[in-house]
């Protein structure tokens, strides 16, 4: 490992870039956006397929199509993403030299050679498995070790973001704690450890099983340990785009954390308590008494939402002060209504916040309720509260922040500006609209993973009500709305970082305009004097909105016959 | 700012403001209350999916099915037998690519003991349009105790992904006053 | 942006002895310990009491 520490000084923030972190970070960042591109081309005709009235690719397409699009979006796009965002939160961040940058090309390589393993036993057409390739269904061998090798490869990225934890505490380059940026991104990678490891641990006896060395693999057990994967994968969405919620606040407006104290905490409790919320998944399984359900669906009483309830108050509060510390003083929403609501990083990072909170925060804290579960389970409910989550909330989060990533370290300027303002609305409303109708389709009994609401081929006839075929139109229409959001997002990111006027070593990007005093607002108001009105109505909204969607659910599940 | 380290080196003793911590209070609280809301649901609530499961043999629970079948059959619909356990009896439903098999006919207001397996993959039990959705494992029986309580016509679809027959697996259960 | 970006060593001579922070704060800047009650906590909780439950479902009789 070379001790030289090749880097320039970067002419925005000061920080110093090491030129190896810096193209690793652009490495998998460009990857992360091609697989978004590929996954969400799939997304697109899934949705189409189940929009009644197109019903555009026949069955054995369909569910080739759904497998491709859970891969490439769910697991290739957000973790290609999440190791940029782990170098740039700790080279970049804490001013210091990557650990291992060999290593982490080589995980780099490992994942990539993965993903495209596994998206061509997908194409081969006889691994439609689903992404969750739930047991005794069998895939061909190759979509196991796809799978495996990125996963070995994104352990090796997380070997190296710790790596540089260290070094960088060794050599002194930052002083004190690390900053609340780093330290989500630590939350992400520790859960990104625990994930892989669980992985690891099910998918390599499977594919010795897909190859006939090992003659039974248990469904229940793999299940769970699938979970321990397949849902805290998305835990470490949560926890990086949380703390991209948190870079993007201090970007735009200098914001400071409202305290240190109590966003780490709540960071804390997602290190904890998160990764057992994998239980949502097992609540009308077979063989588990209520006590372990309840236990881990409640991530521990329910400790893991306290942390994003205080991330959701907090993020936003502290946008608030800093732009009232500007001045915005009037009402209640000044600063809200005088937010650079055209600048794409902070429309985008808002969107993710209000949308994840309402949408996928509530809807997955009902649904992961023991005796609600049931009422939900594998209908098409659970993929509208995942694209609340995980494409309202993490995908939304990563392309604002990837509009401060263009000019800041590919060192373009961004291209198609007027187009780029109105990106992150496209994008966002029609992903909450994916969400919404779904969720309301789920409602109405719609199953996840169907061809055929129809049912015309089957033995006995079934008809669903006329309101879901409606809910399955107007999801299909949204969805086109966000792929073509989407393919904004893919035009301009692929447009500037190739072709985008290149910055000189020390020019400043011009956009997205950062405040000119950004930098001075770190030492607003102490605890004593903060006002955050407008935050706390906003909060006060949200949990009312929570509390009723809550018990309007159990009123549902009160209609449903008696069970015991 | 976020982006840097706390500007005080010992941030753990900076005060928290009132807002926070009431919010904090709030949050925590509800969690609580959501929390015993599930166990109190097992007390007072009727819809508490059942934990009692066996591991069983496909081939066995396949036999103990026939013969409730060969008992119970009073009619046949496109095919399937539709079977009238009596009321309280245990009742076995099978889950095979792409079939619930039998047709149940079930009185109204009376409980039962429904059996779940599968044959071979997994699947998922979807009973519309009360909505229950459990899942079904090979080598696996869930146990539930039900009772309907509307006469109706009841439709049995898969929503777990099972193949490429998948969507045309749809099963029916009578409820009859 | 760059306020704290203090490169000078000297900055680090009026940081507080270890022993003045306090014991959270040294958990919550320990990312090891971190990753360990990360891993061990979902690991017990999740896994390892589930695949108990799974192993003592009852036989069929």
């Amino acid at each position: 490992m070379s001790a030289l520490f090749d880097y320039r000084t970067c002419p925005t923030t000061g920080l110093r870039v090491d030129r190896n972190a810096e193209k690793l970070i652009k490495a998998n960042a460009v990857v992360a956006v091609v697989f978004l591109a590929i996954g969400g081309l799939f997304g697109l005709l899934v949705a189409l397929t189940r929009w009644p009235a197109v019903h555009f690719l026949p069955a054995d397409w369909f569910y080739l199509a759904l497998t491709a699009h859970g891969l490439d979006v769910l697991l290739v796009w957000i973790i290609f993403f999440e190791m940029a965002v782990l170098y740039f939160a700790s080279a970049i961040l804490l001013n210091s030299r990557l650990a291992g940058p060999k290593w982490a090309w080589t995980g780099f390589g490992l994942m990539l050679v993965g993903a495209l393993i596994t998206n061509v036993a997908v194409l081969q057409g006889g691994s439609s498995v689903m992404f969750t390739s739930y047991v005794p269904m069998m895939a061909e061998p190759h979509f196991y070790l796809g799978i495996i090798l990125f996963a070995v490869g994104a352990l090796i990225g997380c070997g190296v973001f710790f790596g540089t934890l260290v070094i960088a505490k060794r050599d002194k380059t930052y002083d004190g704690s690390i900053p609340l940026v780093t330290f989500g991104a630590l939350t992400a990678a520790i859960i990104a450890v625990f994930t892989i490891a669980s992985g690891a641990i099910i998918l390599i006896p499977t594919l010795l099983w897909s190859l006939g060395l090992v003659s039974h693999i248990d469904p229940l057990i793999y299940k769970t340990i699938w979970w321990a994967m397949g849902h805290s994968s998305q835990q470490i969405n949560v926890s990086a785009h949380v703390a991209v919620w948190y870079a993007i606040a201090a970007m735009v407006f200098g914001a400071k954390p409202l305290s240190e104290k109590v966003s780490r905490t709540a960071f804390l409790m997602y290190i904890l308590f998160l990764q057992i919320a994998s239980a949502h998944h097992m609540l009308v399984e077979p063989g588990f008494s209520s006590e372990w359900k309840i236990f881990n669906t409640s991530y521990a009483m329910y400790l893991a939402v306290v942390g994003s309830m205080v991330h959701g108050m907090t993020v936003p509060g502290s946008i608030e002060a800093a732009q009232r510390s500007r001045g915005l003083t009037k009402g209640l929403f000044e600063w809200l209504r005088k937010a650079p609501w055209a600048n794409p990083a902070f429309a985008g990072m808002f969107m993710s916040l209000v949308f994840f909170g309402f949408i996928g925060g509530i809807s997955g804290v009902v649904m992961g309720t023991e005796q609600i579960n049931m009422i939900m389970h594998n209908t098409l409910y659970v993929p509208g509260h995942f694209h609340g989550t995980v494409v309202a909330g993490t995908t939304l989060a990563f392309m604002a922040i990837t509009y401060l990533l263009v000019p800041l370290i590919f060192r373009r300027e961004l291209m198609m500006k007027k187009l780029a303002t109105w990106q992150p609305y496209v994008f966002g409303i029609g992903v909450a609209g994916i969400s919404v109708f779904m969720m309301g389709a789920g409602t109405l009994g719609v199953s996840r993973r169907h061809w055929d609401m129809t049912f015309a081929d089957a033995a006995l006839p079934f008809d669903y009500p006329s309101a879901a075929f409606l809910m399955m139109g107007l999801n299909g229409i949204f969805a086109c709305m966000a792929a073509l959001g989407g393919l904004m997002f893919v035009v301009i990111v692929v447009g500037s970082v190739f072709f985008g006027k290149k910055l000189a070593e020390d020019e400043k990007p011009s956009y997205p305009e950062v405040p000119p005093d950004s930098a001075a607002v770190g030492h607003y108001g102490s605890s004593e004097s903060l006002r955050i009105p407008g935050t706390a109505f906003l909060v006060g909204i949200f949990f009312v909105a929570f509390v009723l969607y809550y018990f309007v659910n159990w009123k549902y599940l009160s209609e449903i016959w008696p069970l015991s | 700012m976020a982006l840097t380290p706390p500007s005080e080196r010992i941030w753990w003793r900076q005060p928290i403001a009132k807002i926070e911590l009431i919010w904090i209070f709030v949050a925590f609280t509800w969690g609580v209350l959501m929390f015993f809301m599930m166990i109190y649901w097992h007390g007072a609530g009727e819809q508490n999916l059942s934990n009692e499961a066996y591991q069983i043999k496909p081939k066995v629970f396949a036999e103990k099915a026939q013969k409730m079948i060969d008992e119970y059959t009073v009619r046949e619909e496109n095919g399937f037998p539709v079977v009238r356990p009596p009321a309280g009896s245990d009742v076995y439903l099978i889950a095979r690519l792409w079939q619930w098999w039998p047709v149940l006919e079930l009185e109204k207001d009376q409980s039962y003991r429904l059996h779940l397996s599968s044959m071979d993959w997994q699947h998922g039990f979807s009973l519309q349009p009360v909505n229950i959705n459990v899942q079904v494992h090979p080598g696996y029986e869930i146990v539930m105790t039900v009772k309907p309580d509307r006469a109706g016509e009841y439709g049995l679809i898969c929503n777990e992904f099972c193949g490429i027959g998948h969507h045309n697996m749809v099963g029916k259960i009578h409820v009859v006053e | 942006m760059n306020e704290n970006n203090n490169m000078d060593a000297s900055a680090s001579d009026d940081s507080p002895a270890p022993e003045d922070i306090p014991l959270m704060q040294r958990v919550l800047d320990n990312p090891f310990l971190l990753l360990v009650l990360g891993i061990a906590v979902p690991a017990v909780f999740y896994i390892i009491w589930g695949i108990i439950e799974i192993t003592q479902i009852p036989i069929a009789d």
